[in-house]
């Protein structure tokens, strides 16, 4: 039983960021706020990919004399790609916002809404 | 905030510092960490820094968005030119080995000109995006 | 011992950020608390051995991410966010019963840090044996990025390079409109 929970600790402390990033996107009203939560959770799916690229008594894959055990290259690899998509969304969605605000007068869900039943 | 001593002495100090740094990691990818997007970061983060500082105008006469414009298309025109280039020598797209008598000396030059691409494209979408917020700002 | 230590005090602090940044009102605060995730997020990739990606979630999350979110919350003026108008039920549950899933598959990973777990066979021994006598370079994120996937990644500056361009169409119109007009001094 101790040796489970010394083995994945750190997966449900990831689980965790994750549910806690998700509660922000789909129940926060105001849009800012839900930005924020998304990059929440995509960093933690990050921490959830590196995890399992980690090795125990292993270094940074970078060849050098005298070490034989190197962390696994290839989720590095991928999460190097998915940070730079990561911020590219963020930023197309804080233009998007900053629209919004100008074609609404605010920025808050549920007046958003408001404005558009009425129309 | 330029007229401020502390924070104008500052600024022109770190500057250049940031600079070399980012150039620093550019070209020192392969034996250590490092690389094209970390470097286009970096440098881009000192236009920021100084930019908020010395306020907008003077640094768009530093660097105007026009430039800013054509350089981040030249990054991509780079890296996808190099795959163009070793398909015209008669091999696959991006096969590194042809562009040089030794393989390995052709994967260095390879890998060299497309980490240069992809750091000058960051650097430019970066400074790109911050301009485009920024300006709007202004009345 | 130490490193244990350290994990689990890094994992702690991002669980405290995540749940202030739920319960804070105040937009500023937010951001800042949001940079301070980036950063410790940072500082936990490199306890696990990852050098490249924490710099480049240092710079990119800590740096350039609050800078735009600030820029944002400049431009929209809006610095308190409102009470909300109803209590959040089903999102709590949607949230509880998608993360008791999630944690109820966990018990069929390996554990953290196995050497012989199947995600480190197949494919990892032939780049790391073959990354130097093929490509040259001792650092094999770097090899794997720009030779082996080369491809991946100039998809990956095309989407960055497209972000540019939406961002310009969105809200850049001012941005070249001067040179039109010539030097306002």
């Amino acid at each position: 039983m101790i040796d489970i929970i010394i083995g994945h600790y750190n997966y449900w402390v990831v689980i965790f960021l994750m549910m806690a990033g998700f509660y922000t996107v789909i129940s926060q009203g105001n849009l800012i706020k839900k930005i924020a939560g998304l990059n929440i959770f995509q960093t933690s799916v990050f921490l959830l990919y590196i995890s399992i690229g980690y090795v125990n008594e292993g270094t940074t894959p970078i060849i050098a004399e005298g070490y034989t055990k190197y962390a696994n290259p290839l989720p590095h690899v991928l999460i190097l790609t998915a940070i730079v998509v990561g911020v590219s969304t963020i930023a197309l969605g804080l233009a998007l916002i900053v629209r919004i605000k100008e074609a609404y007068g605010t920025i808050e869900e549920d007046e958003i809404h408001d404005q558009d039943m009425s129309l | 905030m330029k007229h401020n001593l502390i924070l104008r002495f500052i600024a022109k100090f770190l500057f250049p510092v940031i600079a070399l740094f980012a150039f620093y990691v550019q070209f020192h990818g392969d034996f250590g960490p490092g690389g094209g997007f970390q470097a286009g970061v970096i440098l881009s983060v000192a236009f920021i820094f100084y930019a908020l500082i010395f306020g907008l105008k003077t640094t768009e006469q530093v660097i105007p968005p026009q430039v800013l414009r054509v350089m981040a298309s030249a990054g991509i025109l780079i890296y996808a030119g190099t795959g163009v280039a070793t398909m015209l020598m008669g091999g696959n797209f991006l096969d590194y080995n042809l562009l040089s008598q030794n393989p390995i000396a052709g994967q260095h030059l390879g890998i060299l000109l497309i980490e240069v691409g992809v750091g000058i494209t960051v650097y430019s979408v970066m400074l790109i995006i911050f301009f485009a917020f920024a300006e709007k700002g202004r009345p | 011992m130490v490193d244990t230590l350290i994990d689990i005090s890094l994992l702690a602090f991002l669980a405290v950020t995540a749940i202030a940044i739920i319960k804070i009102r105040n937009l500023f605060v937010v951001i800042m608390l949001f940079g301070i995730f980036s950063l410790h997020s940072a500082g936990l990739f490199v306890v696990m051995d990852a050098a490249d990606v924490a710099f480049t979630e240092a710079a990119v999350g800590a740096g350039i991410s609050s800078i735009l979110m600030l820029a944002t919350l400049a431009l929209t003026k809006d610095h308190e966010e409102k009470q909300p108008a109803h209590h959040a039920r089903i999102p709590l549950l949607v949230v509880l019963i998608t993360g008791a899933a999630l944690v109820y598959g966990t018990y069929d990973i390996p554990s953290f840090g196995d050497p012989d777990s199947p995600a480190q066979q197949h494919v990892k021994p032939y780049y790391i044996e073959h990354s130097v006598e093929e490509t040259g370079t001792a650092n094999v994120v770097t090899a794997v990025l720009a030779s082996y996937r080369g491809y991946d990644t100039l998809g990956e500056i095309t989407v960055i390079f497209t972000a540019g361009i939406g961002v310009m169409l969105l809200i850049g119109g001012r941005l070249f409109r001067r040179s039109k007009n010539g030097d306002e001094r």
